[in-house]
C-alpha cells in the first residue's frame, strides 16, 4: 500500500470500500489513503462508477461495504468543508444568468454567531465572498456576463468558483475537462494546481482521460473490473494500466518521472503519444 | 352589445368605476404573485407544467359549480392535486412531457363533459377559460391579497436555497439543501398562483401572465433579483395597461392584458437577440 506523503495526514481514508447501484456492486475493495494537499485522479471507463465514488465521498450515496472517512469523519450530506463541482454544474435554463449570480446562489446565510451587522452588512459580505471566489479562478472581468455567453473553459472556472464559496478544504470535480479544447484543458489543470497549492486543498478529479492531468497528479484511483485500485504516480504499475486501457498504454520514462498514456483513445483521436509508433 | 370596435370617450369613468377598480386591484395582486414565481418557473423549465396545472383547474371550476361550491375552491383543489402529481413526478421535465400533455387533454375533456351538466355551462366555461376580471368579488380580492402575501413570504424565506437548488440541483443536494422538499413546496406555491391567475385571465391565457413576464425580463437581464423585480413590473404594467385599453375599446380585459404582455415579450426578444449572441 502506498504511504501518505509528507506529514501523513489523510483527507480520505478508505478501507475495503464498495458501492452498489440498483442492488449491484459497481466497485469494491477500495482501500486507499489520499493525503492532504494532493490531487488524485479517478479514472475508469464509462459506467465504472466514477461519479458514484464522488457521491460516496459527499455522503450522497450509501456505502455498500467497508468504511471511508473524509477529513476525519464519516461522509455526511452538506459538509461545508467539501466543495463539489458536478458534471452538470447548472441546468440548461440557468445559462441565462450571470456568472456572478451562479456563484452567489451558493452563499449560505451568515451563521447565527456572526449576525448583527444588519441587512446592508450581510449584502456586502455576500458580495465580497462571491467576488473572492470569482477572483480566485480568474473570471472577475467576465463576472457580469451571462453564463451562456462565455467559453467552455470560463464556464468550468465559474463552476469551480461556486464550489470555492465557503472556503472548502477539499474539492471534488466531476469531469471538469470534458468538452474543453486542449488549451483550455491545460489552463484549467494549471488553475487546479495553483488552487491546491495556495489553499492547501485536497482535490479529487474524475476524468475520462488521464493525459491532461498527468503533470499535476499525485495519485490515481482506477475503477476497473469492479475494483478500486490506487496508485501514487511515482509508483505506476504498467500492467495495471495496460489492463485498464486494454493494451493500448505505454509507459514512457521522462526526466520528470514516468509518463503513461493510451496511444489512441476511444474516439480514435490521437492521445498523448509520448513514445514512437502507435503500438496496438 | 354590438360587435363594433370603437373608442369609448367615457373610458376614464369606466376605468375608475367600482367594478373596474376591483378588477384592477385583483389583477395587480395576481401580477405581483406571478412575477415572484415566474423567474423560478422559467429557470426550472416548468412552463408546460404551469400550463397543465391551469388546464386541470378548468374541470375543478366546473365541478365545483355543479355541486354548488365557489369555483375558486374547485380550482384550488384541482391545482393543488395536480401540483402534488407534478412534484411527485420528479425534476426532469423532459421525462414527463408526454404524461403532462395527456393529463392536460384529459382534464380539458373532463371540463367539457362536466359543463354539459351545468345549468349555465357556456357562461361558466367562458369565464373559466378566458377569465372574468370585471366581476371580481370582495371575497376574491381578500383571497388574492392573502395569496400574494403567502407567495411573498415563501419567496422571502426560501428564495435563496430555492434558487440554488433550481440552478445547480446536484451541487445544492451535496451542500445539504433539501432539494426535494423545496421542489414540492415550489410546485404548491405555483398551484396557489395558478388558482389566483385563472380567475383573472382564465385557463387558456394564464401562461402569458405567469410565465411570459419573466421571459421578457430575462431577455434584458441575466441577474436573478432584477429579473424578479422586472417580472413583477411587467406583469403589473400589463394588467394596468390592459384594463385601460379594455375600457377604451370595450374589450374583455384578458385580451388586451395578454396582448400587451405578448407584444412586450416579442419586442424584447427581438431587440435583445443580436445583443445576446455577440
Amino acid at each position: 500500500m502506498p504511504e501518505g506523503c509528507g506529514d501523513g495526514a489523510n483527507a480520505v481514508e478508505a478501507v475495503g470500500l464498495a458501492a452498489a447501484r440498483d442492488g449491484r456492486i459497481v466497485w469494491s475493495d477500495g482501500t486507499f489513503d489520499l493525503p492532504v494537499g494532493t490531487i488524485t485522479g479517478v479514472i475508469g471507463p464509462n459506467g465504472s462508477g466514477k461519479t458514484t465514488l464522488l457521491r460516496v465521498l459527499l455522503g450522497l450515496h450509501p456505502v455498500a461495504a467497508g468504511s471511508v472517512k473524509v477529513l476525519g469523519r464519516v461522509p455526511h450530506r452538506g459538509d461545508p468543508r467539501i466543495g463539489y463541482v458536478a458534471q452538470d454544474f447548472a441546468v440548461r435554463e440557468a445559462a441565462t444568468l450571470t456568472c456572478r449570480d451562479l456563484v452567489a446562489v451558493a452563499v449560505s446565510r451568515a451563521r447565527p454567531g456572526t449576525k448583527g451587522g444588519g441587512w446592508w452588512r450581510e449584502l456586502r459580505r455576500r458580495r465580497r465572498v462571491v467576488g473572492d471566489a470569482l477572483d480566485a479562478v480568474g473570471v472577475s472581468d467576465i463576472a457580469d456576463r451571462r453564463w451562456s455567453a462565455i467559453s467552455g473553459g470560463q464556464q468550468q472556472r465559474v463552476a469551480i468558483a461556486q464550489a470555492l464559496v465557503g472556503d472548502p478544504e477539499m474539492l471534488l470535480l466531476d469531469e471538469p475537462l470534458a468538452n474543453l479544447d486542449p488549451d483550455a484543458r491545460a489552463e484549467l489543470v494549471g488553475l487546479l494546481e495553483r488552487l491546491v497549492g495556495e489553499r492547501g486543498l485536497t482535490a479529487v478529479v474524475v476524468a475520462h482521460d488521464l493525459g491532461p492531468l498527468l503533470p499535476v497528479l499525485h495519485g490515481a484511483v482506477y475503477l476497473l473490473d469492479g475494483h478500486a485500485h490506487h496508485d501514487l504516480l511515482d509508483n505506476v504499475d504498467p500492467a495495471l494500466l495496460t489492463h485498464l486501457y486494454g493494451g493500448r498504454v505505454r509507459v514512457v520514462r521522462t526526466p520528470q518521472g514516468d509518463l503513461f498514456a493510451p496511444d489512441v483513445d476511444r474516439d480514435g483521436r490521437h492521445g498523448h503519444n509520448h513514445g514512437g509508433g502507435a503500438g496496438r | 352589445m354590438t360587435a363594433a370596435l370603437g373608442f369609448q370617450s367615457d373610458w376614464w369613468a369606466v376605468l375608475t368605476s367600482d367594478l373596474m377598480l376591483r378588477g384592477l386591484l385583483g389583477g395587480v395582486l395576481v401580477a405581483i404573485a406571478a412575477g415572484l414565481v415566474g423567474p423560478f418557473v422559467h429557470l426550472r423549465n416548468e412552463g408546460f407544467a404551469t400550463h397543465t396545472m391551469a388546464h386541470v383547474g378548468f374541470p375543478g371550476a366546473i365541478g365545483a359549480a355543479l355541486v354548488g361550491w365557489p369555483t375558486s375552491i374547485g380550482v384550488a383543489l384541482a391545482c393543488g392535486l395536480s401540483g402534488l402529481a407534478i412534484g411527485g413526478l420528479g425534476r426532469r421535465p423532459e421525462e414527463r412531457d408526454i404524461a403532462t400533455g395527456t393529463v392536460l387533454a384529459a382534464a380539458t375533456a373532463l371540463g367539457v363533459l362536466l359543463s354539459s351538466f351545468a345549468a349555465h355551462g357556456t357562461v361558466l366555461v367562458t369565464a373559466t377559460l378566458f377569465g372574468n376580471l370585471t366581476s371580481i368579488s370582495t371575497d376574491q380580492l381578500v383571497g388574492f391579497a392573502a395569496g400574494t402575501v403567502i407567495v411573498g413570504v415563501v419567496i422571502a424565506f426560501v428564495g435563496r436555497p430555492l434558487l440554488f437548488s433550481t440552478v445547480s440541483p446536484d451541487v445544492a443536494a451535496a451542500r445539504g439543501v433539501p432539494t426535494s422538499a423545496l421542489s414540492m413546496g415550489f410546485v404548491m406555491t405555483l398551484a396557489l398562483v395558478v388558482t389566483m391567475a385563472i380567475q383573472v385571465v382564465g385557463t387558456l391565457l394564464l401562461f402569458a401572465l405567469v410565465v411570459t413576464p419573466s421571459a421578457t425580463a430575462f431577455a434584458w437581464t441575466g441577474r436573478a433579483a432584477p429579473a424578479r423585480c422586472a417580472s413583477i413590473a411587467i406583469g403589473v404594467a400589463g394588467v394596468l395597461g390592459g384594463l385601460a385599453v379594455s375600457a377604451m375599446f370595450d374589450l374583455p380585459p384578458s385580451v388586451p392584458i395578454v396582448g400587451l404582455l405578448v407584444v412586450g415579450w416579442c419586442a424584447s426578444t427581438l431587440a435583445t437577440r443580436t445583443k445576446g449572441r455577440s
